[in-house]
């Protein structure tokens, strides 16, 4: 594959690649989605994020990416013991992706050629440990889309077709992208995503010269442009690797906890996710700033993150969710 | 005699594409079957890169390759075929209008994979409504619609191939003075370009031409073709607006560069005014354009997919059905599981020394191939009476119920469009979609008024409906109204006519077979609507006091059962 642009020369978009951070942070927090305008740099910056990940552990040739060899699944025939190191995988759904290619399916090659029944896994094996990522995910197909929050939720992938009766761990993190004139998000797949960010094209004119000065940098001099973005981008690993270390011990009161319940109950958001969401992403911003407890700067900060996309939608209300969730934010944590 | 402008253009656009395809990513060219277009594909063959055509139909395993079943078999041994991706190159889509959203986020991954791919797509679309979608139209350099007639006898001429070689050579070494950045991105700003791709690929066209001139520094003639040849298609708005608009402050005229700057660079590209390629910009701009970028967002949000509407065989997505024999082929896919038991009770009879070594002997005819129910999308027509002075609290529930649904739709995967009738003729208010944002922009400013051309309306929603069967949704009619039509088809005021000419084109909805609903709007029901319901063979619903909440409720009632 070809190299990606660096994290960290992306200009601007500042909640986009905070939103990014933090699930790197704490993947529990569920995913990202970003919905904006074409030409903003959505799929760049999800790219981005792959190089900028830290490594992780696995069994060398697991086609699961398991941290030990015990975890390796039977049907994947795994006889290396050796730990080696891989980038976190990124893996890309594209839409119109059959359901054999994304839960894994029997290995025809291996029927036609040798009559075996054996196992081809798919891309939510790839996907283990790592992102899943989905572009334009407003026009995945419904079937996909069900398969997916099935998955997403239980953390395990079941096969069960063509007579086989697989089961392997799927964990990853859901990052979605699209454009909302391209149709809406089903409320359920909005729901799974942890946190949301609406992207929109720069309006500062120095603001937009930079991204095309930097742009065509990384085009045309791209050594040069990596060897200058990689101590950046280094210094992002190593400020997300010691906010993971952090995270468990960022305290959260009991006040903080009552800010995010009054919160989302005065903006009405559905089902208790909202306000988990909301304290986790808290808690990985504090991990991230070094902070010892989670205050509610951070939580005010997190909040449009959190919950814009949870609300109820309100067609006669003319401005946009985030700013429903900001305007709110004021009135509750003042 | 003097070569056209356009032919001028298309020459410039494709060379610049032969220089730096990866960069430049492709075209658009737009222009049914013609000499011009004749000519375009001739000159397309002699590009360095040899163009392979495909078409909206192609298959995952042609773009992307994959197991070659039909040769495996014969060989006994897995046989790949390589995909187009593998091999990078010119992709020409014919048409390109017909694309549908998941092949153009294909497509649009081959592109940003960065490969070397181009494309072009040519695109014959007749109406505005058909369009190559925009994700893909964002991603291309170009966009060409040639109108000039002289263009009828033109041939297009390419650079001889060794001076495109060296331009490709040279590409790298071309410098840019630093104005030109501010330049590309203020003028984009002036024509209302959000999608910061279009600058950059101005400024890599900007690279490619001057390659191809053999400078070393883009300077201003480059760069105004550049903008002219980037630009126009993606405007939005005319640059007089820009002045008005709040949005942003008009961009600075750069600065004419300093002498320090100025002695390397010779000539630098912040001499030119703003201006003239303003208007250079705005005299290519087609006159509709800004008419036709409505229709074709709205088109862009009629993605296919499976909806509730009826069902239809397929065989590439939906729900499962029993797989049948067949010969695979690059739609229908092949049921590995099916085509192995109808080959197992064969092994003994099949087995002959020559196979000996093949565990399992399979014949084309032991294959079965997949079959998927899928089932289409539904249009929801809404027709509303936007008459006289009360309809015009009918018409706010209307829009309330159409924004309702539509917040609703994806769950249904239904598609919204909205009619109205009012005064002496009806309107397409909103074309199909599933988009709220689309639907908002529209709904903002609906008037209302006038007399009642319920014959009017019903002709319009008849329309919307055979076209949306055309493309594979199944329309369903949502009749707001009270029925008392006054306007007939004649446009001149005369109750009765007004009623004969509703129920003969009622009837001839209920005759295509398009359901529906009928929602009385009157105070007091009255016959008039229940007779107009009886006539389209729709359920009614009579609503003295509707709200938006309660129309939405009764429609998905409605439309259920």
């Amino acid at each position: 594959m070809t190299l990606a642009f660096p994290f960290s020369a992306i200009v601007g978009q500042d909640t986009m690649k905070q939103a990014l951070i933090l699930t790197a942070i704490d993947p529990g927090l569920g995913g990202v989605l970003v919905f904006g305008d074409r030409g903003t740099g959505k799929s760049t910056a999800v790219r981005a994020l792959a190089a900028l990940l830290p490594p992780i552990e696995v069994v060398e040739g697991c086609p699961v990416n398991a941290a030990r060899p015990e975890d390796c699944p039977d049907w994947a025939e795994v006889r290396s013991k050796k730990i080696v190191k891989r980038p976190t995988p990124v893996v890309d759904l594209p839409l119109g992706v059959t359901e054999d290619r994304v839960t894994g399916a029997l290995d025809i090659e291996r029927a036609l050629t040798q009559g075996e029944k054996s196992f081809e896994s798919g891309l939510l094996a790839r996907a283990n440990r790592g992102y899943l990522y989905i572009d334009e995910v407003n026009l995945l197909e419904d079937h996909i889309v069900d398969l997916l929050l099935d998955v997403a939720q239980s953390g395990v992938n079941a096969v069960e077709r063509e007579g086989l009766s697989i089961r392997h761990a799927a964990r990853f993190v859901l990052v979605g992208s699209g454009n909302p004139e391209e149709g809406e998000l089903r409320p359920q797949l909005l729901d799974r995503f942890g946190l949301s960010v609406e992207v929109m094209s720069p309006t500062d004119i120095d603001e937009r010269i930079e991204v095309i000065r930097r742009r065509d940098a990384f085009e045309t001099d791209t050594d040069r442009f990596m060897t200058k973005w990689k101590r950046q981008d280094g210094k992002i690993r190593k400020a997300i690797l010691t906010a993971r270390d952090r995270l468990r011990d960022t305290e959260s009161s009991d006040a903080i906890l009552k800010d995010c319940a009054a919160l989302s109950l005065a903006l009405g958001t559905d089902g208790l996710r909202g306000e988990l969401t909301l304290l986790r992403a808290a808690r990985a911003l504090a991990a991230y700033e070094g902070a010892p407890a989670i205050t509610r700067a951070h939580l005010s900060k997190v909040a449009p993150l959190a919950l814009a996309h949870r609300l109820r939608r309100d067609p006669l209300d003319e401005a946009g969710s985030v700013t429903r969730v900001t305007r709110m934010v004021a009135d509750v944590l003042g | 005699m003097t070569r056209p402008a356009a032919a001028t253009r298309m020459e410039r656009a494709l060379a610049a594409l032969a220089v730096d395809p990866g960069g430049l990513k492709g075209m658009v060219l737009r222009a049914r079957m013609s000499p011009v277009r004749q000519a375009f594909e001739t000159a397309l063959k002699h590009m360095p890169d040899a163009p392979r055509r495909i078409h909206p139909g192609i298959s995952d395993l042609q773009l992307f390759g994959g197991l070659n079943i039909a040769a495996s078999l014969a060989e006994g041994r897995p046989v790949r075929d390589k995909g187009l991706f593998e091999t990078p190159g010119l992709l020409v889509l014919t048409m390109a209008e017909r694309t549908g959203a998941d092949l153009a986020a294909r497509l649009a991954q081959i592109l940003d994979a960065d490969t070397g791919h181009a494309l072009v797509l040519l695109d014959e679309g007749a109406t505005a409504e058909e369009a190559p979608p925009l994700s893909l139209q964002d991603r291309l350099a170009f966009h060409i619609e040639p109108q000039d007639e002289a263009l009828r006898t033109q041939a297009l001429r390419l650079p001889a191939r060794a001076d495109l070689d060296t331009a490709r050579k040279g590409l790298a070494r071309i410098a840019v003075p630093d104005d030109a950045m501010g330049l590309l991105v203020a003028l984009a700003a002036r024509f209302g370009i959000d999608s910061l791709r279009a600058p950059l690929l101005a400024l890599r066209t900007a690279r490619a031409l001057t390659a191809l001139d053999r400078e070393k520094s883009v300077g201003e003639a480059a760069l105004m073709e550049a903008v002219e040849l980037v630009y126009p298609s993606r405007a939005t708005r005319f640059p007089a607006e820009a002045e008005d608009s709040a949005m942003d402050p008009p961009p600075d005229t750069p600065q004419p560069p300093d002498d320090a700057t100025d002695e390397g660079s010779g000539k630098g590209a912040g001499e030119l005014p703003d201006e003239i390629l303003v208007q250079a910009i705005a005299a290519l701009l087609p006159p509709d354009l800004l008419d036709r970028l409505k229709v074709a967002r709205a088109a862009q949000a009629r993605a296919a997919s499976s909806g509730a509407g009826s069902k239809r065989r397929g065989n590439r997505r939906g729900r499962p059905l029993p797989s049948r024999p067949g010969r695979p082929s690059q739609q229908a896919r092949i049921d590995p599981v099916a085509t192995l038991r109808s080959a197992a009770p064969w092994q003994r009879l099949r087995r002959t020394p020559q196979n000996a070594h093949r565990p399992v002997i399979i014949y084309p005819s032991d294959i079965r191939l997949r079959r998927f129910e899928d089932r289409s999308d539904r249009l929801l027509i809404f027709t509303v009476d936007a008459s006289g002075s009360s309809a015009v609290a009918r018409l706010a529930e209307a829009k309330g119920a159409v924004e309702l649904m539509l917040a609703q739709a994806y769950a249904r995967r239904d598609h919204v469009a909205l009619v109205a009738f009012r005064g002496d003729g009806a309107e397409l208010l909103l074309p199909p979609t599933r988009s709220l944002v689309q639907a908002k922009r529209q709904l903002s400013s609906l008037p209302g008024g006038g007399g009642t051309p319920l014959a009017a309306g019903l002709v319009a929603a008849s329309e919307l409906a055979q076209h949306a069967r055309g493309r594979g949704m199944s329309p369903t009619l949502v009749l707001l109204t009270d029925g008392r039509a006054n306007i007939p088809l004649s446009g001149t005021p005369d109750r009765a006519e007004a009623r004969q000419d509703a129920e003969t084109i009622a009837a001839g909805l209920a005759r295509q077979g398009i359901p529906g609903v009928l929602v009385d709007t009157a105070n007091r029901p009255a016959e008039n609507a229940r007779n107009i319901a009886a006539r389209l063979g729709a359920d009614y619903l009579a609503l003295p006091r509707a709200d938006a909440h309660k129309i939405s409720a009764s429609v998905t009632a409605a439309l259920e059962h």
